[in-house]
């Protein structure tokens, strides 16, 4: 029933989409480039850190969450809870090991 | 009326296998997990074959390994978890909310084309060689040890696991967008519900499979280190994010059994269901709950005593919208005007044998005694209680309810009355003495077992044989209904529910004029509509 579909539909230009693509090259190369620098620790942090700036990237514009509605706002906000409960509960077991002799 | 339905508008094979009308896409589910089902039911017969003597005499133990894997793995990933969703759920979730189609009709055609290609990749593992590594995959035997085809079952599962995604984001948007004139959320059928809570499991919970399944792949090929401790990796951390899917994809195949239940409950007791919203936000719950117990697979693993102990805390939280389902068809069945028509003999097996799985689960939740029982037979006996005597009841009494609708023929009503008993009694004699054997001890995923196991065990193998039989008869006569069974009215139930409003089998658009709802979901004869 097409009449239910995006009835606010938001054109965006070509050239969005081309920015953010060469901005993830740029990200892409930029990972590789540090790789070979040794930052120590850090090196995991960085890498990261211009991973969560694509996935941004690509959240905002390539699947338009900059231009959505609130419900697909809230169904994002759910699988980034979701992702959290993943990562929280598998924690509770790995920082934990060896609390009670166990 | 005319005469014109969607089976009989176009006979062609292109008119099939290009269809986008999800009412024939149901069908083409329901053939391909069909076969599915068969041929992992083929696997179960030939491990109970085996088990039936304590020596080794129809097969050795590697071949054993890859029949029990390849049991799991069939009857878990391409059938159960497709099974009421992609059939039922395709078929009823637009005719239940009085829409025409779901919203993404391609995307549905796709779906089916992507669990073909998953399920033949699969089968195409087991046939050249089978897997080992149970249908769990648990490292480092899947990345180091075995020597089977365990990326190609992987990705087998990997692509279905798309199907699974892409079937449960076609059923949310529907259910949020496509709803008739009138239909409010606490207006929807149950079975909405359940569908709805179970497609939000199948889209946060899929990917994390997958991706758990490619890291495999890629330490098992390239030697990075995820999960092997040699180099660098954490066993456990797979366990934890398999089990992150593997919990929650339980209720993927619980939650629509329950829907169907519930439907199945107040249609033959001719009663609106007692506490309608508790119903259908317990499914939600169990949706939300079920991905925060995972650990409770995990109690004897090496996992922190502290990780345990919330585990088994939540484990038992989730206890408890599952017991609301079970005391609310309960209630709804107090002082109802019963029939036990074969529909309703399967829901009512489905309470019973679902609250002795559930509360053998809270056995294994317990961090004492699952010391005891993990890894025997009780385990295997409990899931099965859920999954076989839980989902698959629901599964085939809902397609014996809503099979005159599907094809537009009546099954025949006492041959289908005496193959719930057999499938009833062949379960429990199959399953029941399992619980007996994990508690006195004997472990699952071996091929051989002392002399004194034996009993048991010939008792649970002739279950099986009953069991298999329960099984062929709807098979055949469903098959002789298309041809012979009486010709179905539109209601046959006197069912409530948009779906019964409209010819069966209905027509392509499901319904000549869009229906407008004006009242709750349930309301039957003599009834107060529940003020909603
Ligand atoms: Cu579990």
């Amino acid at each position: 029933m097409t009449e239910h579909a995006a009835p606010h539909a938001h054109v965006v230009p070509l050239a969005v989409y081309f920015g953010v693509f060469i901005a993830l090259l740029v990200f892409t190369g930029a990972t590789t480039a540090i790789a070979f620098v040794d930052l120590g620790r850090f090196n995991v942090a960085v890498a990261l850190t211009i991973a969560v700036v694509k996935a941004s990237l690509v959240l905002l514009y390539f699947m338009h969450l900059r231009y959505t509605s609130r419900l697909t706002l809230v169904f994002v906000g759910i699988a980034f809870f979701w992702l959290g409960t993943m990562i929280g509960l598998t924690m509770s077991d790995i920082v934990s090991r060896g609390w009670f002799g166990a | 009326m005319s005469d014109t339905n969607y089976l009989n508008v176009d006979y062609g094979i292109r008119s099939w296998l290009l269809t986008v009308d999800h009412k024939r896409i149901a069908l083409l589910y329901l053939g391909s997990i069909t076969v599915m089902f068969f041929l992992g039911g083929v696997f179960a017969l030939m491990i109970r074959l085996e088990l039936l003597t304590p020596a080794a005499d129809v097969v050795q133990a590697d071949t054993y390994n890859k029949l029990f894997t390849m049991h799991g793995i069939i009857m878990v990933f391409f059938f159960l978890i497709p099974s009421i969703p992609a059939t039922l759920g395709n078929f009823l979730v637009p005719m239940m909310i009085g829409a025409r189609d779901l919203a993404f009709p391609r995307l549905n055609l796709a779906s089916w084309y992507i669990f073909l290609v998953g399920a033949l990749f699969t089968l195409w593992a087991v046939f050249t060689g089978g897997v080992d590594t149970g249908w769990t995959f648990y490292t480092p035997y899947s990345t180091v040890g075995a020597n089977t085809k365990v990326i190609p079952a992987a990705v087998g599962i990997f692509i279905n696991g798309f199907s699974s995604i892409l079937t449960g984001l076609n059923f949310i948007v529907t259910i949020h967008r496509m709803r008739a004139p009138g239909l409010t959320w606490f207006r929807l059928p149950l079975f909405i519900w359940a569908t709805y809570a179970t497609s939000v499991i199948f889209i946060l919970g899929t990917p994390v499979i997958a991706i758990t399944l490619a890291l495999v792949g890629v330490e098992r090929a390239f030697h990075i280190g995820i999960f092997d401790p040699a180099i660098g990796g954490d066993p456990i951390l797979f366990q934890h994010l398999f089990w992150f899917y593997s919990h929650p994809a339980v209720y993927i195949m619980i939650l629509p059994s329950m829907g169907v239940v519930s439907e199945l409950i107040t249609c033959f007791a001719r009663k609106s269901p007692f506490g309608y919203s508790f119903i259908a936000i317990s499914s939600l719950a169990i949706a939300f709950l079920g991905f925060l117990v995972w650990g409770h697979h995990m109690f004897v693993s090496g996992q922190s005593a502290y990780a345990s102990l919330i585990f088994s805390f939540l484990s038992f939280a989730v206890a408890i919208p599952s017991a609301v389902k079970v005391f609310n068809w309960t209630a709804t069945l107090y002082r109802g005007s019963i029939a036990f028509q074969a529909p309703m003999l399967y829901a009512l097996g489905f309470i019973g044998l679902f609250t002795i799985g559930g509360l053998t689960g809270l056995f294994l939740a317990s961090l004492g005694l699952d010391v005891h029982v993990h890894d025997t037979y009780f385990v295997v006996a409990h899931f099965h209680y859920i999954m076989v005597g839980g989902a698959l009841m629901g599964y085939l009494g809902g397609i014996h309810f809503w099979w005159p609708k599907i094809t537009g023929r009546m099954y025949p009503e006492t041959l289908s009355k005496i193959a719930a008993l057999v499938v009833f009694l062949g379960f429990n004699l199959t399953f029941f003495p399992q619980f007996i054997l994990g508690y006195l001890g004997m472990p699952r995923r071996y091929h051989v077992y002392p002399d004194e196991f034996q009993v048991l065990n010939v008792m649970s193998t002739a279950g099986a044989s009953v069991l298999g039989l329960g099984y062929l008869l709807p098979m055949g006569y469903l098959l002789w209904s298309l041809r012979y069974g009486a010709r179905a009215p539109a209601n046959p139930w006197q069912a409530t529910g948009l779906e019964w409003q409209t010819p069966s089998p209905p027509p392509t658009e499901n319904f000549v004029v869009t229906p407008i709802v004006t009242g709750p979901a349930y309301c039957y004869a003599g009834e107060e509509a529940e003020v909603v």
